[in-house]
């Protein structure tokens, strides 16, 4: 049976989930907490790679937007008491807005330049918490309460309800994602990343479709930012810094630029090495402090071997290896068969 | 082209192995779940046999967790702290532990981030399976946990802040502070000032939150209003206070009391040099640790081009100390802190951070002794609750069921030549506007011989 690219990607999203509900029952609740995490991080990762491997634009102030998602979120439970799914999207939306004002003067930006421009936002938006103490709660930032529903019974652990509804967040966000880049959308997206004057010339709005770019992206951020709100029970600045906003591009390109299923591998990366590689550090009898460092040092060099080992990323590479294993070889690069980019 | 071919292959069979690996691990060490077992009645008799009565305690272990700010912008001085509580712990392990149970203490980087400590702990808690959270440092980074703490039902003893959020028993049961509360600290100063600086102006200097506020509120419960000629504050991410400083100056203020943290506390001091502006200063606890001031004055005027003379520049500065002076020689517990410094943390300096680390570590195992040789995580509770010796603090504790406060006082006094002397006997209050500042009168203890807290 051969399979569409949709019912492909249908098919892995469904056997994602599987797997995840069977390892969030089946692990403790840290393990829930991070498998939450990961899917947090592979929705704004998704929407970050959308924006920068798929319509060619840069951003270092992703974490800005997470920030406004986050926000929006801990003020909507806290003032209007909705359920959690509606203040998720409502979130999500507000960020949407912020996404297309961003986005309209990103559209006239590119390169360094834009990188800057991003760069401020992710600096500059976070310090707003602590100019308006009163709102935001300053450094100490917001809690964020709620409970889970009351029909999974009063012991359902509230870490499995968070890891799922991140987890069904991130796969419906990927999906719909997958979606918009298989159709017109995604064409346009490649074509302006691709050649701007050609896009233009064969008829393609380029303002238009960057700024597109821009508002999906920005969604997906205040989508994550929310479910990071929901999951660590706090908005505080101190977690929007532009740190966060680097990690989220790193976490692109280690996973692979402009691949979704690599959002997945960079967010699993940058979830778990830090909790790992501390573990190791510490139980081989390395001091705290000097246990502490080494993952930012890990990062580093992460960075840079899967940079020189897989170019494209860890997606890259199981492509790769999907070709390798599952094809005989002369069968590779025909039409039907992955497509190496 | 066949050999890149093979080198591809080669390639891909790693990364199976890698993800294979990878899966294995994370199987491997999901088997350590926690089940809160209810055993253990606290009844302490020398012959009742060491049982698991609690997550986190073994027939041979204790463990505890925390958070910590190993890295990142309050790494510098604080990064201390939990070495120094781990030096007096194995300290107790190599003399007969806590009812013959070794202390494990287990301390993760946070960075200072709030989202960082919402991680960590879980793990600490939810994977490793502590007993406690100790000494959590930081108020915006433990305000992030405190509700996961209480509904997990985790002791969360000895917060390393002053913030009164800590004192909660109704909210959050499990909650203890212990360093004296930054609001107390502002009458005591705030009485201080305005008894000896009477008729001067008075300026604020301050961070620009909780720490700084608490400070605040309670230096204006003893300061007229009248004497405050300037009140500016700072934030502890942008470090050029000239702002600030120039406003001091052209309010006139002659003293100036600073609710900051030692990297604040130095910059004001250089920027009020440049602008040729020297008032007197009072500092609170926390920003003036003599050590880690003139290390921190002649670091930061070398990135400026000129050389000081640290200690010189301190001379004169007014705080308080709710721990005996470090440079007290004469002092029991400096006697017998340094001592277990030098053994087990000697590569750090023994300065306020590290006395800091060992006092707190000192009076969680005097907890742990009073709460039984099986006790259960409500056994601690209570055995705080009940009231804990004042060990190595110069005023006592105010635990009880209804407070969830630690040290209660203070003294004051003067740096010169990079030592703390204290002036007259320790000063204790409440937190109220109107709660008498009276002096201390009881004596302080000594250190017991064998540095272990008895039981």
């Amino acid at each position: 049976m051969r399979l569409t690219p949709m019912r492909r990607t249908l098919a892995g999203l469904a056997v994602t989930a599987v797997i995840v509900v069977f390892l969030s029952v089946k692990l403790n609740a840290f393990r829930d907490f991070q498998i939450a995490e990961i899917a947090t991080y592979t929705v704004a990762v998704a929407g970050l790679t959308v924006l920068t491997g798929m319509s060619g634009q840069i951003s270092l102030g992703h974490g800005a937007f997470m920030a406004m998602g986050a926000y929006a979120t801990a003020l909507l439970l806290a003032h209007l008491g909705w359920p959690f799914i509606g203040v998720l999207l409502l979130s999500g939306a507000i960020t949407a807005v912020a996404g297309a004002v961003v986005g309209v003067a990103a559209a006239r930006l590119s390169g360094p330049y834009l990188a800057g421009a991003t760069l401020m936002l992710g600096v500059a938006l976070p310090s707003i918490a602590n100019a308006y103490p009163g709102t935001f709660g300053g450094d100490q930032g917001l809690n964020v309460v709620y409970a889970a529903p009351g029909f999974l019974g009063a012991n359902f652990p509230l870490t499995r309800w968070q890891a799922w509804v991140a987890t069904a967040t991130a796969l419906v966000t990927l999906f719909l994602l997958a979606n918009l880049n298989h159709g017109r959308i995604g064409r346009n997206w490649r074509a302006v990343r691709d050649d701007e004057v050609a896009a233009a010339v064969a008829g393609i709005n380029v303002a238009r479709t960057r700024v597109l770019a821009f508002v999906i992206s920005a969604a997906c951020a205040g989508l994550a930012g929310s479910l990071l709100a929901m999951t660590t029970a706090l908005v505080a600045p101190g977690a929007y810094t532009i740190t966060l906003s680097i990690t989220l591009l790193t976490a692109a390109v280690i996973g692979g630029l402009g691949t979704l299923p690599g959002a997945i591998w960079g967010s699993m990366v940058i979830v778990l090495l830090q909790t790992y590689i501390t573990d190791v550090a510490t139980s081989h009898g390395l001091s705290a402090t000097v246990g502490a460092n080494i993952p930012i040092a890990a990062y580093g060099l992460i960075l840079i071997l899967v940079m020189l080992a897989f170019p494209q990323g860890l997606q890259g590479a199981v492509r790769r290896l999907v070709a390798g294993f599952a094809q005989p070889p002369e069968r590779r690069g025909v039409p039907g068969g992955p497509s190496p980019r | 082209m066949k050999s890149a071919k093979l080198d591809r292959r080669r390639r891909g069979a790693v990364l199976a192995g890698l993800v294979a690996a990878a899966l294995l691990l994370a199987a491997c060490s999901s088997g350590s779940s926690s089940g809160s077992k209810t055993s253990g009645s606290g009844s302490s008799s020398s012959s009742q046999a060491l049982t698991a009565s609690a997550p986190g305690i073994t027939a041979t272990t204790i463990t505890l967790g925390s958070h910590q700010p190993l890295t990142g912008p309050a790494a510098p001085g604080y990064s201390e702290i939990a070495p120094a509580s781990n030096a007096y712990f194995q300290y107790v392990n190599a003399h007969g532990g806590v009812y013959g149970r070794k202390i494990v203490y287990k301390y993760l980087d946070d960075g200072y981030n709030p989202t960082t400590t919402a991680t960590v702990v879980r793990q600490l808690v939810l994977q490793n399976g502590v007993y406690a959270m100790f000494d959590g440092l930081g108020t915006p980074t433990h305000l992030a946990v405190v509700s996961f703490l209480n509904a997990q039902k985790v002791p969360d003893v000895f917060v390393a802040s002053g913030c009164d959020c800590w004192d909660a028993p109704s909210t959050a049961p499990y909650t203890f502070g212990w360093q004296l509360d930054y609001i107390r600290e502002g009458k005591i100063l705030g009485q201080y000032v305005a008894q000896h600086f009477k008729g001067k102006k008075i300026g604020y200097f301050y961070q620009d939150d909780e720490f700084g506020m608490d400070g605040v509120k309670g230096l204006d419960y003893e300061i007229p209003k009248s004497m405050v000629a300037a009140r500016e504050s700072y934030s502890p991410t942008n470090v050029n206070v000239a702002p600030q400083v120039a406003a001091l100056r052209a309010s006139g203020a002659q003293v100036i009391v600073s609710f900051s943290i030692p990297a604040f506390t130095a910059l004001l001091k250089l920027t009020g040099l440049k602008l040729s502006y020297t008032p007197q200063l009072v500092v609170s606890n926390v920003g003036s640790d003599p050590i880690t001031l003139a290390g921190l004055l002649e670091t930061f005027a070398k990135q400026g081009g000129a050389t000081v003379n640290g200690n010189q520049l301190i001379n004169g500065m007014v705080t308080d100390g709710y721990l005996p002076s470090v440079g007290d020689g004469s002092n029991s517990w400096i006697t017998l802190f340094k001592q277990i410094h030098d053994t087990y943390d000697a590569k750090a300096p023994f300065d306020g951070n590290v006395l800091y680390g060992e006092a707190v570590a000192y009076t969680f195992v005097s907890a742990m002794f009073k709460a039984g040789r099986n006790p259960t995580r409500a056994d601690l509770v209570s055995a705080i609750e009940g009231g804990l010796p004042q060990g190595p603090a110069v005023a006592p504790y105010a635990y009880s069921s209804s407070s969830h406060f630690g040290i209660t006082g203070t003294f004051m006094g003067t740096i010169s030549n990079g030592v703390l002397t204290e002036e007259g006997s320790a000063l204790t209050t409440d937190t109220t506007p109107t709660g008498a500042i009276t002096s201390y009168s009881g004596t302080e203890q000594q250190a017991p011989a064998s540095g272990v807290p008895s039981p």
